[in-house]
C-alpha cells in the first residue's frame, strides 16, 4: 500500500514548490486514503429505468391488475383499463395485447379485479356498470352486470367468502352510502350509510377485508373463538399446535376514505362505523391497508401522505404523515410482501418508499402526465399506468 | 479616634474657660493616667477621685464643678471609658470591681450622654466588625490568614448573625411561654444591647453589621449564607418571621439600599421575599424608593427571576399591590415616553418591557379596569414611537409588549397582532406574560380528528403492533428490509408546468403581462440565470429590465418572491452597471415611490457594486445578503460537497511553505473601479432637498440610515479604485452635516461609513487631503465614544479610532530613539 504524501516523503517535497504537492495531493486522493479510513459514503445509484413499458393503450390508463398465470400458463398476464371504456389484457411475456374487452360504452374504466375462483374479471367503468366477465378458455364475454347507482370516482372492492361467494362493495345511492352485494347471486347484503351529523362526503375508495381471528394455542377441542356468533358452533378437532383460525365466518370489515379526508372503518356485519380518524384535509384519493401490521396508507389531493394503524379496539389513529414534495397523489399500493409501498402521483412521478419505515427509497420519474393507478403483482412487479397513455412496469427490489 | 476626640475638646475648653482649670487638670491627669497605666490600684483610685464629679458619694464636688464636669467633660471622659474597655482591662482588679465602677459611670452620669456615646461604641463596633478583613489585610499584607480573606470571613459573620438571630428568637420564645399575647408589644420595646437575655431583645446591633457588610458591597457572601438558612427558618415560623422583618427594618437608611438590592438577588421568589421583609415597603420610605423606583427605572442589571421576585412581592400582599399598580403606571410612562426610547440603552427598555409584562401577569382585570384609561393612553402612544424606531429589536418590544398588554387592559376589544420573528428573546418575553403558575392553561380540545404534521414514521409503529398477532418470524423478516438502498431522489423537485422563456428580451414581456402566472413565476425564476448567460442581450434592454423588475409586485404567493426580484436585478446591474445604476439612482430621489422601493434601490445598488468588486467573480456563485438589518433573502452557502472536497485536499496536501495560504485567486482588473462613481455621487448629492413625498432629514429617517449604511459600504468597496479619494472626502463631508442626528441607526451607519473611509482611502492621501475632516471626525469620534447611549455607537466609535490611531503611526513613524 503506498504512503500517504507526507508521512514518510517529506524530503522528496522539500525542493518542489507547494503548489507541485498541492497538485500531487489532488491527483492522487485514492492513493492517500489509509485502510483505516472508510470510503465514503457512495453517492446514491442513479434512479432506476422501466423494465419495460406498454404502450398501446390509446388514451388515459386508469385501472391495472395482475392476474396470476391464467389457465395454468407461467406467465401472469396484465390488465388495464382505458379512459375510452377498453380493457387490455397484456400478455407479460410477449409484451403484446392478447385481447381487448369492449363492454363500457366508451366510458372510463375504473376497477378491474379478477375474482379467484377461475378466470373470471370484474371490470367498474363510469357507464355505471360493473360487468363480470368469463376470460376461460379464451372467451370475452359478458356473463352478468351490475348496476351502479353513484357516478363518483369510487373503485369497488370484492372480498371472498367462501369457493363460489364473494361479497362486492360499491358506492351506493345518495352520494355517501356504500352498498355491499353477495355474489354472484347479486342480493344485497346492506348498505352502508353514515350518521346525518357525519357528513363525510362521498365515498372515494373503499377496501373490504376480513380480520382473521387468532386464538391462543391450544390444542384441545374446543369450540372456536369467534368474534361475531356463528349460528351453529362447531367443534373442531385440533391435534396440530397451530392457530386456530376462525372457520368460514369470519369478520368483513370495510375501510373507505372519504370526502372530507376522513378514513372510516365498518364493521360490514354489524353495518356500524368502528372508528373514524380525519387524516387529510382533501377527499383522500386511495388508501391500502396492511392487515399483517394492522397498520394502513392514504393519499390525498394534498402534499402528504397519512399512515394510521388499528389498535385492539379497532379504533383508527393516525401515526404521523408523510410530506410529499408535489400534492396529489391517485393512487397507493403496498407490495404483497408488506415491504414496499408506491403512491401514483399526480405529478408523474412514483415514489417508492419503505413500508415499516417510510423511508423514502426512489422517485420513478418516467411518464410525462399525471400517474393515475398502481398494481403490484404477486412476485413483486410493480405497473403504472399514466394519462401519457403509458404503462410502466418496474421491478424494484426483488424479493429474494 | 477617641483619643483624638478628646485632646482638641480638652484645647477649646482650656482657651474658654480658664476658672474652671481644677476639673479640667484632673480629668487630664485621669485620663492620662486611665491610657498609660496598667495598674489596676491606681486606676481604681483615678476613677473613684472622677466619681466625686458625678455626686451621690461622701464627699461630693462642689455643685459648679459637677455642672462643668456634667457639660463639658463627662462624654469625653465616657468616650476614653469606652475606648479602654477590652477583657485584659477588666481582669487588672479582682471580682469585677473595676467592670462595676466602670459601669456606675453611664448608669449614673447624665443619662442623654452617656445613651450617644454608647451609641457611638455600637456602631464603631458594627464597623470594626465589617472592616475586620481589610483591617488585617492591610496590616498582614501577604501573612494574613485564610480565614480573615473577605470571601471566607462574610460566611462567617452571617453564619454569627444567624447565631445571634438564634439566641434572640429564643428568648423570644421563652417569653411568649410566659405570655402568650404581649410579645409583639416586647418586640417594639426592645432595649439597646444585642441581646440581653429573658425578654430584653434587640437586632439594631445585627442591622447595622448586616447594613455595613452590605454597603462594603458583600451581598453576596453574607446573604449566601443568610438567605438560604433564613429562608428555610421563616418558612414555617411567624417568630423567625417577626424576627427578620425588625432586622430588616433597624438598617440605617443609608444601608438600605445594598441590603434591599442584595436581598432581592439572593431571595429565591417572592414568598421569600414576603417572608424576610413583611410590608417593610409600606414602613419605610427609603424601601418603598429602592423597590419601586431604583430598582425598576433607574437600574437594569437585574435578572428576570429577580423581576420576578420584586414585582411578585409588591403583588402578595393587599398592602402592597397600589404600589404594583403604580408602578406599572410608570413603567408604562416610562415605556412609552419617545425621548426614553431615542435615549435609552437597549439592554435598560428590554428590563422596562420584561418588567411590564411581569406586573401585567399579576394584575386581574378589576384592578385594571380602575386605571384602564390611562394605561391605554401611555400604551398607544408608546407602540407608536416604537414602531417609528428603526432598530427592528425595538420595534419588536413595542409589537410584544403591545399585543400583550392590550390583551390585559383592553380584554373585550380586537386583539392586537404583528408580524414578528420568533427568537428566544420574544419567546422569553412572551412566556413572562403568562402568569407563573402555568398549570391552569385551557388544555387545546383541537378537533379529535385532526391530521397529524409531525413526521413521526418509524419503528414505533411496528412495536405498537396491531389486533392480530404476527406470524412467527416476521419480524427477523423484517430486518431484512434495511438493506434496501435508496435511489438518487435529487431529481425529485417541485413540478413546473410552464415553460420559461428562452430569451432576455421575452421576460420583459412575460413579466409585464398578467394572464399567464405559471410563465410568469417561471421567468422570475429563470431571469437571473438567463442575464448572466448573456450580458449582450441583456445591455439591450437592461434599463427597462431594470424598470420592470423595480415595479414589479407580488401578485401571486411565490416563495421568495423578494430574494428572486433582488437577485434579477443584481444581475441586470452588474451586467450593465452604468445605465443601471444611473437610472436606480435617479430613481432614489424621484417622486412617487414607496420607502420600500426606496430601500430595494439601496440594496441592489450594494450587492451590485460588491458583486462588480470581488476578484475573480466569474469563477465563484456570488454571495448575497443586503447591509443593515432587515430579513436576509437566502444566501446560498457553499455546497456541502465542495466544502467536504476541499477538507479532503488539505488534509491530504502537505505545504511546504507555511506563509501564504494558498494562492490567491487570479488577478483581475476591479469591475467597479471605472463605475464606483456612478453608484455614489448621485445618491449623495440630494439627501439635504426635501420631495412632497420624501423627506430624508425629516420623517423617513430609516431610509436615512439604509442609506447612509449603503454610502459606507460602497465606499469600502472602493478601495484601490482611483475615485476613493473624492468619495471619501465627500462622505466625511456628509457624515459631518448628520454627525448629531438623533436616531441611532443613523449613526451607527455614520460610524461605519468613517470607518470605511479610513479603510479604504490611502493614508497618504488622506493626509494629504483631507487633513481638517480627519481632525474634526476624530473629535468627534471621542466624544461618541464616551458619550453616546448606544452600545453598538460607542463601539463602532472606538473601532474608527483605533483604525485613525494606526493610520498615523504608519504615517508618522515613532522617533528613532
Amino acid at each position: 500500500m503506498p504512503l500517504a504524501p507526507g508521512t514518510s516523503h517529506t524530503s522528496d517535497f522539500a525542493g518542489r514548490s507547494w503548489s507541485e504537492a498541492w497538485t500531487e495531493g489532488r491527483d492522487t486522493p485514492g492513493d492517500c486514503i489509509p485502510p483505516s479510513m472508510v470510503a465514503p459514503p457512495s453517492p446514491p445509484p442513479p434512479p432506476p429505468d422501466p423494465q419495460f413499458v406498454l404502450r398501446g393503450a390509446r388514451s388515459a390508463v386508469h385501472a391495472l391488475h395482475f392476474c396470476g398465470g391464467a389457465q395454468g400458463q407461467g406467465h401472469p398476464l396484465l390488465l388495464s383499463g382505458s379512459l375510452h371504456g377498453l380493457v387490455h389484457i397484456w400478455s407479460l411475456q410477449t409484451r403484446r395485447v392478447l385481447a381487448t374487452l369492449d363492454g363500457h360504452a366508451g366510458k372510463c374504466v375504473t376497477w378491474l379485479q379478477t375474482l379467484p375462483p377461475g378466470p373470471q374479471l370484474l371490470s367498474q367503468g363510469r357507464d355505471l356498470r360493473v360487468h363480470v366477465w368469463d376470460l376461460a378458455e379464451g372467451r370475452n364475454a359478458i356473463v352478468d352486470s351490475v348496476c351502479l347507482e353513484s357516478v363518483g370516482f369510487c373503485r369497488g372492492s370484492v372480498l371472498a367468502c367462501g369457493p363460489q361467494r364473494w361479497m362486492l362493495a360499491m358506492p351506493g345511492k345518495g352520494g355517501d352510502e356504500v352498498q355491499i352485494l353477495e355474489m354472484p347471486s347479486k342480493t344485497s347484503v346492506c348498505s352502508l350509510k353514515p350518521e346525518a351529523e357525519a357528513r363525510p362526503g362521498m365515498p372515494m375508495c373503499l377496501q373490504l377485508w376480513q380480520l382473521v381471528t387468532v386464538a391462543i394455542r391450544i390444542p384441545v377441542l374446543i369450540p372456536v373463538p369467534v368474534l361475531i356468533p356463528v349460528p351453529n358452533p362447531v367443534l373442531i378437532p385440533n391435534p396440530t399446535p397451530e392457530p386456530v383460525l376462525a372457520d368460514s365466518s369470519p369478520l368483513p370489515l370495510l375501510l373507505a376514505g372519504y370526502e372530507d379526508g376522513s378514513v372510516a372503518l365498518w364493521d360490514v356485519s354489524a353495518r356500524k362505523v368502528c372508528s373514524r380518524v380525519a387524516c387529510h384535509e382533501e377527499p383522500v384519493m386511495g388508501l391500502d391497508f396492511d392487515s399483517q401490521k394492522a397498520r394502513g396508507v392514504s393519499g390525498s389531493a394534498e402534499k402528504a401522505l397519512a399512515v394510521w394503524s388499528l389498535d385492539e379496539q379497532r379504533a383508527l389513529q393516525v401515526h404521523g404523515t408523510h410530506q410529499l414534495t408535489n400534492p396529489g397523489v391517485a393512487d397507493v399500493r403496498i407490495r404483497p410482501d408488506h415491504r414496499l409501498l408506491a403512491t401514483a402521483g399526480w405529478d408523474h412521478r412514483i415514489r417508492v418508499f419503505h413500508w415499516r419505515t417510510m423511508k423514502p427509497l426512489a422517485v420513478l420519474a418516467f411518464h410525462s402526465a399525471a400517474v393515475h393507478c398502481l398494481a403490484f403483482a404477486t412476485d413483486g412487479l410493480l405497473a403504472a399506468g399514466s394519462g401519457d397513455q403509458r404503462i410502466s412496469v418496474w421491478s424494484l427490489y426483488p424479493r429474494m | 479616634m477617641v483619643d483624638l476626640d478628646f485632646s482638641r475638646a480638652f484645647t477649646v475648653n482650656s482657651r474658654m474657660d480658664p476658672v474652671l482649670s481644677t476639673v479640667r487638670l484632673t480629668v487630664r491627669e485621669a485620663v492620662h493616667t486611665l491610657s498609660s497605666s496598667e495598674d489596676g490600684g491606681c486606676i481604681f483610685s483615678t476613677l473613684g477621685s472622677l466619681k466625686r464629679y458625678l455626686g451621690e458619694t461622701e464627699n461630693p464636688a462642689l455643685p459648679e464643678e459637677q455642672e462643668e464636669f456634667a457639660r463639658i467633660h463627662f462624654s469625653t471622659f465616657l468616650r476614653c471609658l469606652v475606648g479602654k474597655l477590652s477583657p485584659d482591662w477588666l481582669e487588672l482588679l479582682p471580682d469585677g470591681q473595676l467592670e462595676e465602677l466602670w459601669a456606675s459611670f453611664f448608669l449614673e452620669g447624665p443619662a442623654d450622654q452617656a445613651f450617644l456615646v454608647l451609641m457611638e461604641a455600637i456602631e464603631g463596633a458594627a464597623s470594626k466588625v465589617v472592616g475586620l478583613p481589610d483591617h488585617l489585610g492591610n496590616r498582614l499584607q501577604r501573612e494574613n490568614l485564610a480565614g480573615f480573606f473577605p470571601q471566607n470571613y462574610f460566611p462567617l459573620l452571617g453564619e454569627e448573625l444567624l447565631q445571634a438571630l438564634h439566641v434572640v428568637v429564643e428568648s423570644l420564645r421563652a417569653s411568649v411561654d410566659f405570655e402568650v399575647s404581649g410579645w409583639c408589644v416586647l418586640m417594639a420595646l426592645l432595649p439597646l444591647l444585642p441581646v440581653a437575655g429573658g425578654l430584653d431583645c434587640s437586632v439594631s446591633f445585627l442591622s447595622q453589621v448586616l447594613g455595613k457588610a452590605c454597603v462594603h458591597g458583600r451581598q453576596k457572601e453574607l446573604l449566601g449564607v443568610l438567605v438560604p438558612r433564613l429562608t428555610a427558618l421563616t418558612q414555617g415560623s411567624c417568630l423567625w418571621q417577626r424576627v427578620c422583618w425588625r432586622l430588616v427594618e433597624r438598617v440605617p437608611d443609608r444601608a438600605m439600599e445594598a441590603v434591599l438590592t442584595g436581598l432581592v438577588e439572593a431571595a429565591s421568589g417572592p414568598e421569600v421575599l414576603s417572608w424576610l421583609l413583611g410590608n417593610l415597603v409600606m414602613k419605610s420610605k427609603k424601601a418603598q424608593f429602592v423597590m419601586t423606583q431604583k430598582l425598576l427605572f433607574l437600574q437594569y442589571r437585574y435578572t428576570t427571576p429577580v423581576l420576578r421576585s420584586l414585582l411578585g412581592y409588591l403583588a402578595m400582599d393587599s398592602q402592597r399591590r397600589p404600589l404594583l399598580i403604580q408602578a406599572l403606571k410608570e413603567l408604562l410612562e416610562t415605556w412609552g415616553s419617545s425621548s426614553a426610547i431615542r435615549r435609552a440603552p437597549l439592554a435598560q427598555q428590554h428590563y422596562i418591557s420584561k418588567a411590564i409584562l411581569v406586573c401585567l401577569a399579576h394584575l386581574g382585570e378589576a384592578e385594571l379596569q380602575d386605571c384602564r384609561d390611562e394605561l391605554l393612553a401611555s400604551l398607544m402612544a408608546g407602540v407608536q414611537s416604537h414602531l417609528d424606531s428603526s432598530l427592528p429589536a425595538v420595534r419588536r418590544l413595542g409589537m410584544i409588549v403591545a399585543e400583550v398588554a392590550s390583551a390585559q387592559i383592553h380584554p373585550e376589544g380586537p386583539p392586537l397582532r404583528f408580524q414578528y420573528e420568533e427568537d428566544e428573546l420574544t419567546r422569553e418575553l412572551l412566556a413572562l406574560a403568562t402568569p407563573q403558575p402555568a398549570a391552569d392553561s385551557p388544555s387545546e380540545a383541537g378537533p379529535p380528528v385532526a391530521p397529524v404534521t409531525a413526521e413521526t414514521t418509524n419503528e414505533e409503529m411496528v412495536s405498537s403492533g396491531g389486533p392480530q398477532a404476527q406470524p412467527e418470524g416476521s419480524d427477523s423478516e423484517l430486518d431484512s428490509d434495511d438493506e434496501f438502498v435508496p435511489y438518487d431522489m435529487s431529481g425529485d423537485t417541485e413540478l413546473r408546468s410552464s415553460k420559461a422563456p428562452v430569451y432576455v428580451r421575452d421576460c420583459v414581456e412575460a413579466l409585464t403581462t398578467s394572464e399567464n402566472w405559471e410563465r410568469w413565476e417561471a421567468t422570475l425564476r429563470a431571469l437571473e440565470g438567463l442575464i448572466f448567460r448573456s450580458p449582450a442581450a441583456t445591455q439591450e434592454v437592461s434599463v427597462e429590465l431594470a424598470k420592470v423588475l423595480l415595479h414589479l409586485e407580488e401578485k401571486t404567493g411565490v416563495a421568495g418572491f423578494e430574494a428572486l426580484r433582488q437577485r434579477a436585478l443584481v444581475a441586470v446591474t452588474v451586467t450593465d452597471p452604468v445605465r443601471v445604476a444611473e437610472y436606480l439612482t435617479t430613481q432614489f430621489y424621484a417622486l412617487n415611490y414607496s420607502l420600500r422601493q426606496r430601500m430595494d434601490i439601496l440594496d441592489v445598488l450594494t450587492l451590485a457594486a460588491q458583486e462588480l468588486s470581488r476578484p475573480g467573480r466569474r469563477q465563484k456563485p456570488p454571495q448575497r445578503g443586503p447591509p443593515g438589518p432587515g430579513p436576509q433573502p437566502g444566501s446560498p452557502a457553499t455546497p456541502a460537497w465542495q466544502a467536504v472536497v476541499e477538507e479532503r485536499i488539505r488534509s491530504k496536501t502537505r505545504r511546504v511553505s507555511k506563509g501564504s495560504a494558498g494562492q490567491g485567486p487570479a488577478a483581475d482588473p476591479n469591475k467597479f473601479n471605472s463605475v464606483a462613481g456612478y453608484f455614489f455621487f448621485p445618491l449623495i448629492q440630494l439627501f439635504d432637498r426635501p420631495l412632497v413625498t420624501f423627506d430624508l432629514l425629516g420623517d423617513d429617517q430609516l431610509v436615512l440610515g439604509r442609506l447612509v449604511h449603503t454610502l459606507g459600504a460602497l465606499m469600502y468597496l472602493s478601495v484601490n479604485t482611483m475615485v476613493a479619494v473624492p468619495m471619501g472626502k465627500a462622505l466625511l463631508e456628509f457624515v459631518w452635516a448628520l454627525r448629531f442626528h438623533g436616531d441611532i441607526y443613523v449613526r451607527q451607519g455614520l460610524l461605519s461609513a468613517v470607518s470605511s473611509v479610513l479603510l479604504s482611502v490611502p493614508a497618504e492621501r488622506l493626509l494629504a487631503d483631507l487633513p481638517d475632516e480627519l481632525l474634526e471626525a476624530q473629535s468627534w469620534l471621542a466624544d461618541v465614544a464616551q458619550k453616546d447611549p448606544d452600545e453598538d455607537c460607542r463601539t463602532l466609535a472606538i473601532k474608527a479610532l483605533l483604525l485613525l490611531e494606526k493610520l498615523r503611526d504608519k504615517l508618522l513613524p515613532p522617533p528613532p530613539p
